[in-house]
């Protein structure tokens, strides 16, 4: 099963270099154009980027539109251009039943958290449910599930981008993950948020640019949307327009809607965003920008797919040739349409798309340590600027060096299940505590302990116990849980067991505390 | 002792009489129950459209393939549409946010400082 998946890994990137051959020194050339300039603006961005403030949350001085893009540059991972296009390209419908899972998380990340969490905290998520609570056991609790989520985010973006790179550049996976690893490095350690931001704005730029020009050249090509449907349709069926094995299982997919809408309120890197900009107006602002600029990115994204199905000669099977998941679909489509500098600013785009991800998620995944563990459990929260800033970047070089190693280690494992546990996790350990923390005067410290560590280790456990582990992964016959997302279960346990414990062990101090909060988070007022 | 550590970290609660009666008005109270109702509701209404596409697709399938052009099926407006309904909901709060909670804030904010 497994020579049998790398002989075709291998066939795979020999049709690519066949097929893309010396076009690599275009895609390189706009590759190293991109990279040079976030570079300057890491070195301009580092001169200004003295203290933990500035490291962690820009100098709270990013606008809203600003933060709106950077916020989508966030979460517009490699996976959402490349894999929906993809999936679209191969599958039809089902792709963009994907696609609006991946956008309903927004307005509820408005409603619920947005606001709240831009007056209540200062650099993590964690600040916000440890705001009344005790904090070394609430900082280390939230610490688990933050650097939990944002692993398996990491090890999920840098797998995916080992294998794109090869297939479209030609270098091997290897050096694909030094690089990323070293220039992503680069950018938070002498940059830190700011320079991170600036990333992904251009990166969130030229990704739309890039999405949208494919598409207005699929419509040139073929005339209106309806047309490129018919096209489809004629081609491969009408099946390709209608809603298929996705949602066969209403429970399943309940639970997957769930994982994606909820989880975003609990990736810690998108949470951290909130910091950036100077007040709670200026963050429900800038979700606004996010929603609009990522809706559209959605709504677009399947004409890609299916302009590929129908343009790219020899169609659906050309493209699986390339690469078995369909991945390639948006690139070669590129090289259809514009040739191979299209095809080089198309690779580009989605190289600098998996760097810019990789480096908000380590950033987060630095932060949790050093803001959470080292400055507020080790040093009670008395360490001085100089301090902060060493851990802050000592933590940076460890998860940047575990990021290009966990990449390397599990080189050819399905990433799916990955991206599903990352999102597990944060529904169910962040963002009950997180939710619970901000409205709910009777939490306590015990509650919020036992509801984050039971949504972590919940979700983990059954994961590992469901289809995509137990059965894909480990080869047994059935599983022993037969969920794929176990997000319905391990979330409303969080909850329950966050309630039930907090009512067992009442926290006068704490909900003394909980009428002080209040200003704070409705009224803004002591908010950094 | 157990409790020493969270005893420095944690701030003594400071409220001062303004900051009491501010929290304990009947407008401050009437604002943070309002901000929740607004949000509830669009929740609730993000929630009906989202899960309700979701569960269409397996309770409904013949609804959702319904041909409403030459090939295009039902399916593809509504997804389309969910997106839309979400950007639309997300800024109706932001509209009412800057509109009605905003000039509020502003009001009990000044009553604060005084």
């Amino acid at each position: 099963m497994l020579t049998s998946a790398r002989q075709l890994l291998d066939l795979a990137a020999q049709a690519a270099d066949y097929k893309l051959g010396e076009r690599n020194n275009t895609a390189l050339l706009f590759f190293f154009i991109i990279v040079a300039i976030t570079l300057v603006i890491t070195y301009w961005a580092a001169k200004k980027t003295k203290t933990s403030s500035e490291f962690y949350a820009a100098g709270r001085s990013v606008s809203a539109a600003q933060n709106g893009l950077a916020l989508a540059g966030d979460y517009m991972s490699a996976a959402s251009f490349l894999g929906i296009s993809g999936m679209v390209a191969m599958k039809g419908y089902d792709g963009m039943v994907y696609a609006t899972g991946w956008l309903v998380g927004w307005p509820a990340l408005m409603f619920l958290v947005a606001e709240p969490l831009r007056n209540l905290g200062k650099f993590t998520f964690a600040d916000v449910v440890a705001f009344r609570l005790r904090q070394t056991p609430v900082r280390i609790a939230s610490a688990i599930g933050g650097i939990l989520t944002v692993l398996f985010y990491t090890i999920a973006q840098m797998v995916g981008s080992g294998n794109l790179i090869k297939l479209m550049f030609g270098i091997p996976y290897l050096w694909a993950e030094i690089i990323v690893g070293v220039v992503m490095l680069a950018y938070v350690l002498f940059g830190g948020m700011l320079a991170t931001t600036w990333v992904q704005i251009i990166k969130a730029c030229l990704l739309l640019f890039g999405v949208s020009l494919l598409t207005v050249l699929v419509l040139v090509k073929v005339g209106a949307p309806t047309d490129l449907y018919a096209k489809v349709a004629h081609e491969y069926g009408q099946k390709m327009l209608e809603p298929g094995a996705l949602a066969k299982n209403p429970l399943e997919a309940v639970s997957l809607g769930l994982a994606l809408m909820l989880g975003l309120l609990g990736l810690p890197h998108i949470l951290m965003r909130f910091y950036t900009v100077p007040d709670a107006k200026a963050a429900r602002k800038s979700v606004l920008y996010a929603t609009g600029l990522i809706g559209y990115f959605y709504i677009i994204i399947p004409i890609v797919g299916f302009g590929a199905a129908v343009l790219i000669p020899g169609g659906q099977a050309a493209i699986k040739a390339i690469d078995a998941g369909g991945n390639m679909a948006a690139p070669v489509l590129a090289l259809t349409l514009g040739g191979t500098p299209f095809l080089g600013f198309i690779a580009a785009v989605a190289f600098a798309t998996i760097l810019a991800v990789v480096a908000g998620l380590t950033l987060a995944g630095a932060s949790a340590y050093s803001h959470d563990i080292y400055v507020n459990v080790i040093k009670k929260g008395k360490a001085t600027e100089e301090e902060q800033m060493h851990a802050a970047k000592r933590a940076t070089i460890v998860f940047g060096i575990f990021a290009v190693g966990l990449g390397i280690l599990f080189k050819g494992q399905n990433v799916a299940f990955m991206v599903g546990l990352a999102f597990s996790i944060a529904a169910s350990a962040n963002f009950p505590a997180l939710f619970m923390s901000i409205v709910w005067k009777r939490f306590s410290t015990q509650g919020a302990v036992a509801a984050m560590l039971t949504g972590a280790f919940l979700s983990v456990g059954m994961i590992l116990l469901s289809p995509t582990v137990w059965v894909d992964v480990f080869h047994n016959a059935s599983a022993i849980i037969p969920l794929k997302n176990p997000c319905v279960i391990s979330m409303t346990a969080s909850f329950i067991v966050g309630i039930v414990v907090s009512l067992l062990s009442p926290d006068p101090l704490a909900q003394a505390k909980f009428e002080d909060e209040k200003l704070r988070t409705y009224l803004g007022v002591g908010a950094e | 002792m157990a409790y020493t550590a969270s005893n420095i970290s944690r701030a003594e609660p400071k409220i001062n009489q303004s900051a009491t009666q501010v929290i304990e008005s009947a407008d401050f109270k009437r604002l943070v129950s309002l901000r929740w109702t607004v949000s509830m509701v669009l929740l609730a209404l993000l929630f009906v459209t989202y899960y309700g596409y979701i569960l269409l697709i397996p309770y409904a399938p013949e609804f959702m393939t319904t041909k409403i052009g030459e090939v295009t099926t039902a399916a593809i407006p509504i997804g389309v549409g969910v997106i839309v309904v979400a950007f639309v909901l997300t800024a109706f709060y932001v509209g009412w946010a800057n509109k009605s909670y905003d000039p509020e804030v502003e009001r009990l904010k000044n009553t604060l400082r005084k």
